[in-house]
């Protein structure tokens, strides 16, 4: 299995899944025994009363992808999956950082905030907490950017995504199940 | 114990239920006969306790209490896998719920209907580390089909009807369902038949046509093909339409492991098991294939060898009903998502009945010039020792093809595939997958507990034997008389083989003491209540077997002294291309590549 990880390009997972316990133990447990590597995850509730939605970025290659994906399927709480291709999709990232700032060099940490359109949240003698939203690329720009002042803390959550027109992945998984 | 005594049996706290209202474990025993489920293995303890209750008073559900949980789990497998029923077993919770993981991981790998029953402490205790706590839905998420830990004493009905729903329909498998003690004490309408929620169980039964047409044209074509049969195709019960697919073709057909007796091994068409210990024709049929058809069948690595040089010109049809399977080992070039039934059935069916059948004519010829030069055989020790193999064989002659054979894990699982003919599907039950010592006493229990009728041998080896013989007990008192052949060699047999091949003779940890009598295997025979009998000489098989045949009111434990050097031939090494096999010690069958 070792020639799996990390072998592929990063591709967005949506799965929708029935809101019962252990769901995210099993989601989870079967990409650790079948050798994938989750790069980033994301749960939250839906619009739709008892489906979660599971966003999950998987590092691996379009094979090994298929066979996860099958696995996943399998799982009796699962109720669909969608890769979510960057093109087809929006998909967003929440950054806190906690960027060292003294009375001499807060002024450009705030202007590199501004030009990312990210929004300073908390402010110190010492430190400016700045929150920004973002695809990862554009994440990752702007703590390339940050990173020389000195960054005293980060928390990112994990990407969430939807895809872009009007179709709804939660009504057709609904449908399927009616 | 008397009436008057079950009387004074406090009755769980709270309000008195009425007619329609149940405490979880009364809806726990009703839900059980309301799925027509006549036996249950187990063994009660704290917090499965109240369970026990109303399953004392029963009239529908026997409870067959075993010696160890480990035994509940296979036992339930064997009837299963005899009677294509769910089996059931119940245990309590903390050490009574681990004990049954071996059996669910076993029963996973094999793709067996079970239902696991466990208690589980007080809901308000999860989580605290109380006596007798473990987390067993999380304990065998990678073992199970689906688990439930149960949080409402309402549910209690409609999970049990979904783990028996999810259990038998798709890819059978196991489902546990942990139900904390305070639920089974608490009380809820009850209400059959529940409603199912499982929106996200959908298995694909019907097989595509565009897919069926597409595997026919190739079959019809193909001048080297092969009908590949595994598990699947007992599950599925589709042996009739197997037949039906492989006489319509005239295809050879080999047989798993897990697939023995799905086509009958006397029909001119059957050239043997592939795999490790496969036939050569078998093996060479699969290597040198320019299709196979692959039937309920997972491209095992025990099937492959080393998956790479695995029949490079074939082409590959896969029907199987769990799409994970398709491609996961071995690309399909057409695959077929479905019931086995329903796909060979239309394979069958649709199948060009004017292909030519001299396209195969080579291919048939060089197969039965490889069945004719390298049969499969053994040779008789100059020591004088028995050959475990010819025990086996003449077992399989004397009881013959109406009997149930059940083995254990090594050496003598190998040669009870090799040396016994199975003409019918369910005749062979062992563990495939996970290779688990210890399977054959418990699983050939249940198995005799659903074919009452029907002879059941258990054929063990003697460090098989030592995991679970306990169960003999349980069939004594019980009136299960299954038979258990001992193969016994004084080793771990199959590891000391890989010993004498592989690793210079250096025989690590594999001599068990046996033939030295500790333990003295009839001796403990009779004190689990068997009758137990020993042979040591060849002369005495038949008749030793004749005796154990004639005992039918209890279970009978034959203790055959055998050689302990005994090798199972052929073998392709692990790891290595399947063209390295060998026919037998230092005997290579060259697969010419002219021949095809």
């Amino acid at each position: 299995m070792t020639e799996r990880i990390e072998s592929g390009r990063k591709h967005t997972m949506s799965v929708l899944v029935e809101n019962k316990p252990g769901v995210l133990s099993r989601v989870t447990a079967l990409f650790s025994r079948r050798g994938f590597n989750i790069d980033s995850l994301a749960v939250g509730e839906t619009e739709q009363p008892g489906i979660s939605r599971i966003t999950i970025v998987v590092d691996a290659a379009e094979l090994p992808l298929e066979q996860v994906t099958k696995q996943l399927n399998k799982l009796i709480n699962v109720l669909k999956i969608v890769e979510l291709e960057p093109t087809g999709s929006v998909q967003r990232q929440l950054l806190l950082v906690k960027v060292r700032a003294d009375s001499v060099t807060r002024s450009q940490v705030v202007e590199a905030a501004n030009l990312f359109r990210a929004k300073v949240v908390d402010v110190t003698p010492d430190t400016v907490t700045i929150e920004a939203t973002g695809s990862s690329g554009k994440i990752e720009a702007f703590l390339q950017v940050i990173e020389p002042f000195g960054i005293a803390e980060l928390a990112q959550s994990g990407l969430v995504g939807l895809g872009r027109g009007a179709k709804s992945m939660t009504s057709m998984a609904r449908s399927r199940a009616a | 114990m008397n009436s008057s005594d079950k009387l004074a049996i406090p009755r769980p706290p709270g309000k008195r239920p009425g007619p329609s209202t149940l405490t979880g474990a009364q809806a726990l025993v009703r839900s059980l006969e309301e799925l027509d489920v006549e036996v249950v293995f187990g063994i009660p303890g704290g917090a499965i306790l109240p369970a026990y209750d109303p399953l004392f008073d029963s009239t529908r559900v026997r409870h067959v209490l075993v010696r160890h949980e480990q035994g509940a789990g296979h036992a339930a497998t064997g009837y299963a896998q005899a009677t294509g029923r769910v089996g059931v077993c119940m245990a309590t919770s903390g050490p009574g719920a681990t004990n049954l993981v071996t059996p669910l991981a076993d029963a996973y790998m094999d793709s067996v209907p079970i239902v696991a029953i466990t208690g589980q402490v007080a809901s308000a205790m999860i989580g605290t580390d109380a006596f007798q706590e473990a987390d067993i839905h999380g304990v065998t998420m990678p073992v199970t089909k689906h688990g439930y830990l149960v949080t409402d004493v309402a549910d209690i009905p409609r999970v049990l009807a979904e783990a028996f729903h999810i259990a038998s329909t798709g890819r059978p498998g196991p489902v546990l369902v942990d139900i904390p003690k305070d639920l089974l004490q608490a009380s809820a309408p009850f209400n059959w038949p529940p409603r199912l929620e499982l929106p996200g169980y959908r298995p694909t039964t019907q097989p595509h046509g565009k897919q069926i047409r597409q595997a026919n044209e190739l079959l019809a074509k193909a001048r080297r093909p092969v009908l590949y049969v595994g598990g699947g195709v007992l599950k599925a019960h589709a042996c009739d339409e197997l037949k039906q697919l492989a006489e319509a073709s005239g295809a050879p057909v080999v047989t798993t492991l897990m697939a023995r007796g799905a086509f009958p091994d006397s029909h001119e068409l059957h050239v043997g098991m592939p795999g490790m210990h496969g036939t050569v024709s078998a093996v060479y049929a699969l290597q040198r294939s320019d299709l196979i058809v692959a039937l309920g069948a997972r491209f095992d690595d025990r099937v492959t060898g080393q998956i790479d040089s695995f029949a490079p010109d074939a082409k590959v049809v896969h029907v199987d009903i769990d799409p994970a399977e398709i491609g996961k080992n071995r690309h399909a070039d057409v695959p077929i998502v479905g019931d086995a039934k329903a796909a060979i059935a239309q394979l069958a069916a649709g199948y060009d009945a004017n292909a030519p059948r001299s396209r195969m004519d080579q291919w048939w010829s060089d197969i039965n010039d490889l069945r004719a030069r390298y049969p499969l055989g053994y040779e008789k020790h100059s020591d004088g020792t028995l050959a475990p193999q010819q025990v086996i064989e003449r077992i399989g002659k004397i009881a013959g093809g109406d009997t149930i054979y059940v083995t254990g894990v090594g050496q003598h699982q190998m040669w009870a595939s090799q040396f016994i003919g199975y003409d019918k599907p369910y005749s062979f039950l062992n563990s495939g997958g996970l290779g688990t010592m210890g399977y054959a006493v418990p699983a050939a229990m249940g198995a005799k507990f659903g074919k009452p009728d029907t002879v059941v041998w258990a054929i063990d080896g003697d460090g098989c034997f030592q995991m679970t013989n306990q169960e003999l007990a349980t069939c004594a008192l019980e009136g299960i008389p299954v038979k258990v052949a001992i193969i016994n060699n004084g080793n771990l047999g199959m590891v000391r083989q890989w010993q004498t091949l592989f690793y210079s003779k250096r025989y690590s940890n594999t001599e068990l003491g046996t033939h030295n009598r500790v333990p003295d295997f009839v001796k403990l025979a009779e004190a689990l209540g068997c009758v137990g009998l020993r042979c040591e000489t060849e002369a005495d098989i038949d008749a030793t077997i004749e005796k154990a045949m004639a005992i039918n009111d209890r279970p009978v434990v034959v203790d055959f002294i055998v050689g302990a050097d005994a090798m199972v031939w052929p073998m392709v090494p692990a790891g290595v291309s399947n063209d390295q096999i060998l026919a037998a010690r230092d005997v290579r069958p060259i697969f010419d590549e002219d021949e095809c």
